[in-house]
């Protein structure tokens, strides 16, 4: 009897510490899920931050002379002459007319400086649109110089000491004269989702990594699903039990989990230096991706083709239907919307893919953007790995606003997967 | 004839000959299927007309598919080999490397051949007609072999055959095929860093490379100066991942498990169905995007940290690139332990919760031990992840083969010197490209093994309580 007690109240006198543990284990448990959904939304945070400058340019509104004579061009000129025509001095004289104190050598460059190298382009594009332009004066925008940009957005410090400042006192007296004239204004960045690659950071574009990255998802999407659907067939339905199949699940398995630079190495020695296809093409990206892939998307449809009830098999082969004619008229429509979530699942890992991209020199800079599977072309995580590394400021915010647009593709696509797992998910 | 246009033959005539196939039998088809007797209606009913077709249109396709096929990968070499037969004959020398010349014949523009050696013209011109030949050979002996294989295909046709089956077996046979691409990818890998790695350690012993502490693959221009000759010692390389991968799975490990604990045990199910597509999210985003994180927005701000409690951290330090890392394979071993604490039978969370232990002590006495051979085959598939992980460790951990284990240090990994070594411009044959190889062959035998060993165990464990 006194045993039985005394067991109760040593329980009992436990029991404030057991809840106490019970209670903190409860909430490490939480902290754990917190410290994983706070360093997302530092992340995600961190690079909208960063990235929302990105979005807007800075742009110097100039009274352009566009003299016939000097230019050595007309109305009448063919393309070829217009774009050999020196717009670069019509924009310089624009700007020593509206100051016309200065003078030394070092000072013009500074003046000459406040718009982008790429002005000089943008006014001849803007002439061969309107050609009427020619022989008139008139008042065009022109996108800043990086670092203009940066003063204008206020990522360069005016308060600074002049030594510690990346735009000395004379150039920022040159830009508060053109913002009092209300020449400076920020407009909606277009250029950024128009233009290719560039080593300037104001005139730098995604356009073309995102065609890059469009052409090599379309050719691993042609490569992968066709070959991903039939061997999740033949493994599901109709693969005997027998070692030859086993090794092929095995290796499915394994490959999954091979780490992705393997695949650029085995996309380096196979496909470039061995088949002699042509280096940086979204061609061999998009073999390369989708021999990457395929596990991925084979695994999924297999799934989906296990969850279709055997009842709807048994039913087709009880009518008198074949094996064959049960898989594809009835087991392979109803595992479809699975079939197609695992794949849109599966390219929206091929469009975050770097690594292996890399090693079959996707890595060049290319301004061009791609016309077809064949051109060189970079994709859109490698752009972001090449600004990364630029070492100019203005880049940084390009990186991020690059990471943004990838982040939309991949948060698009993932909604699709689950909007047709909602619309078409079957409880069977 | 150009391929596209030989294929385009090759697809028309297999309509055609799945029209006649199908028109042959049609006819007998419907006149046996309103037959008195059973038995001849019962047979036609198992085949459709169109397997007929299907089967005739088969017999003019594959075969000569297959040939075509093989011609294209034996002329090249029966044409360079004719090549240099008549360059022998004729007495044609020549100084410069073989490929490199056949290379400028191939290149040679028919119209503007004035100007150059006559020598080379008289070979270019024995080429061109070599090709022409090769060509003409090529489409008259495929659109014949499927010109007779149509014949031949739509003479077998009669009622009686059993197309139905014949077609269904070259469907399954395709599908087998499609199958075994997993198996050729593989084998692709092995061959490809293989041959390269034993072209390496022809060059570097192999004991060199396993165990030298010095790595250094630049080779300088001029030969006096100073580490003139470059050192492949991998053990650095090895250190460095590991210490970085080490970081992140001490990050990912008490996280993931506990993340996966608190949802499946602890969490009502509407918090549940929340939190893990936002775990999920974590593996989704990009690699390159934490790289990019971790090299501007956490080293630094480590670099801080460690700076004001009077530590010297480097600025790429492995501590960033193994947290980082942590933070992405997060899911990865949330999603793998869940898995394997759901499998244990409500029967024994039942009988430790009756006897009176409370949720912790079941899930830690009873669920942990219980799934232990699961979740350790969860860390090493976290583990092989981390060791292969490239692009985090590209744009956050160093360059520099610094031999240590201080996390605070920069450190340099497999995978970045794989990047480092293959991404400048340099000759395919060197020896430095060549160890990126190596490399490649040790990263993908360890993550094998990994890999492996992990299948094999969550598999034996699923089986435990099956």
């Amino acid at each position: 009897m006194i045993n039985h007690n005394s067991i109760t109240q040593k329980v009992e006198r436990s029991l404030k510490k057991r809840y106490l543990k019970e209670k903190l284990f409860k909430a490490m448990g939480f902290a754990s899920v917190s410290v994983a959904f706070l360093f997302l939304l530092i992340l995600v945070s961190d690079i909208t931050i960063k990235a929302l400058p990105a979005f807007v340019q800075t742009q110097i509104t100039l009274e352009i002379e566009l003299n016939t004579e000097k230019l050595g061009i007309n109305q009448n000129s063919t393309t070829v002459e217009i774009k050999q025509a020196d717009f670069r001095a019509s924009i310089r004289d624009a700007l020593r007319k509206q100051f016309p104190d200065v003078k030394k050598r070092t000072q013009k460059k500074d003046l000459y400086s406040l718009v982008s190298i790429g002005a000089e382009y943008q006014l001849r594009d803007l002439v061969l649109e309107n050609r009427a332009y020619l022989g008139t004066t008139k008042k065009l925008s022109f996108i800043a110089d990086d670092d203009v940009d940066a003063l204008v957005k206020g990522v360069i410090d005016r308060k600074v000491e002049e030594s510690a400042r990346r735009i000395k006192n004379f150039k920022l007296g040159l830009i508060e004269d053109l913002e009092k004239n209300g020449q400076i204004e920020k407009t909606f960045n277009w250029s950024f989702f128009s233009n290719g690659d560039s080593r300037e950071p104001e005139i730098a574009g995604i356009k073309g990594a995102v065609m890059g990255s469009l052409y090599t998802l379309l050719v691993t999407l042609l490569m992968t699903f066709p070959v991903a659907v039939a061997a999740a067939i033949y493994l599901e339905e109709f693969a005997p039990k027998n070692r030859m199949v086993d090794f092929i699940e095995i290796n499915i398995n394994n490959l999954a989990a091979v780490p992705s630079i393997v695949f650029g190495l085995l996309g380096l020695a196979v496909f470039i230096n061995f088949f002699e296809l042509p280096r940086s093409a979204p061609i061999v990206g998009g073999i390369v991706l989708s021999l990457m892939t395929l596990p991925t998307i084979i695994i999924a449809s297999r799934s989906a083709i296990k969850a279709v009830p055997p009842s709807l098999r048994e039913a087709a082969l009880g009518l008198g239907a074949s094996k064959m004619q049960t898989v594809f008229h009835h087991v392979f429509p109803a595992a479809l919307p699975g079939i197609l979530t695992g794949t849109i699942i599966g390219m929206a890992q091929a469009l975050g893919e770097t690594a292996p991209l890399l090693m079959i020199g996707m890595v060049a800079f290319i301004v061009d953007i791609p016309q077809s599977v064949a051109d060189p072309a970079t994709v859109l995580p490698i752009q972001v790995y090449l600004w990364a590394d630029s070492p100019e400021r203005g880049f940084l915010e390009k990186t991020s606003a690059a990471i943004l647009v990838l982040i939309c593709f991949l948060i698009a696509m993932n909604a699709i997967a689950i909007y047709l797992r909602k619309k078409f998910e079957k409880k069977w | 004839m150009t391929i596209s246009a030989i294929l385009f033959l090759l697809v028309l005539l297999a309509a055609f000959s799945f029209f006649m196939g199908r028109q042959k039998v049609h006819a007998v088809y419907l006149k046996q299927r309103q037959n008195s007797d059973l038995d001849v209606r019962l047979r036609v009913k198992f085949t459709l007309p169109k397997y007929f077709g299907y089967v005739a249109a088969l017999w003019s396709l594959v075969p000569a598919l297959l040939v075509l096929m093989v011609i294209e990968i034996v002329d090249e070499p029966i044409i360079t080999k004719q090549l240099t037969n008549y360059m022998v004959q004729s007495n044609i020398n020549i100084e410069e490397n073989f490929d490199l010349y056949l290379n400028e014949i191939q290149n040679l523009d028919v119209n503007h051949i004035e100007g150059i050696d006559p020598a080379k013209v008289k070979v270019f011109e024995k080429f061109s007609d070599l090709n022409s030949i090769a060509s003409t050979a090529k489409s008259v002996v495929v659109l014949a072999l499927a010109i007779l294989m149509t014949v031949f295909g739509l003479k077998k046709i009669t009622v009686d055959l059993p197309a139905r089956q014949y077609f269904e077996k070259a469907i399954e046979i395709i599908l087998l095929l499609a199958a075994s691409i997993a198996v050729l990818t593989t084998v692709g890998i092995v061959l490809s860093v293989l041959f390269e790695s034993i072209r390496f350690f022809g060059e570097i012993p192999v004991v060199d490379f396993m165990f030298g502490t010095q790595w250094s693959p630049q080779t300088a221009i001029r030969p006096d100066q100073v580490g003139s000759s470059a050192t492949f010692g991998a053990v650095p390389l090895f250190i460095g991942t590991m210490l970085i991968s080490f970081v992140a799975l001490v990050v990912a490990v008490p996280l993931g498990l506990m993340s996966a604990i608190f949802l499946s045990e602890y969490a009502s199910s509407k918090f549940r169905s929340f939190a893990k597509p936002v775990l999920e999210i974590l593996a989704g985003i990009p690699t390159v995007v934490y790289g990019f994180f971790a090299a501007l927005t956490v080293a630094p701000f480590i670099r801080q940290l460690g700076e004001s409690v009077g530590l010297s951290v480097a600025s790429e330090s492995a501590l960033a690139a193994g947290l980082v890392m942590g933070i992405m394979i997060i899911p990865f071993v949330s999603s793998l332990a869940d898995d394997v604490i759901s499998a244990v039978p409500q029967s024994m969370r039942e009988g430790s919760l009756g006897l009176g232990a409370t949720k912790s002590e079941t899930i830690i006495k009873v669920l942990i031990p219980a799934a232990l051979p699961g979740i350790v085959g969860g860390v090493l598939l976290a583990a092989s992840r981390a060791i292969g992980e490239t692009m985090i460790v590209v744009m956050a951990a160093g360059l520099a083969a610094n031999l240590t284990v201080n996390p605070l240090n920069a450190v340099t990994t497999v995978t970045v010197q794989i990047v480092t070594l293959l991404t400048g411009d340099q000759e395919f044959d060197s020896a430095k490209t060549l160890a990126a190889f190596a490399l490649g062959l040790m990263l993908f035998l360890t993550t094998l093994v990994l890999n492996v060993i992990a299948l094999y165990v969550v598999r034996k464990y699923r089986e435990q309580y099956d």
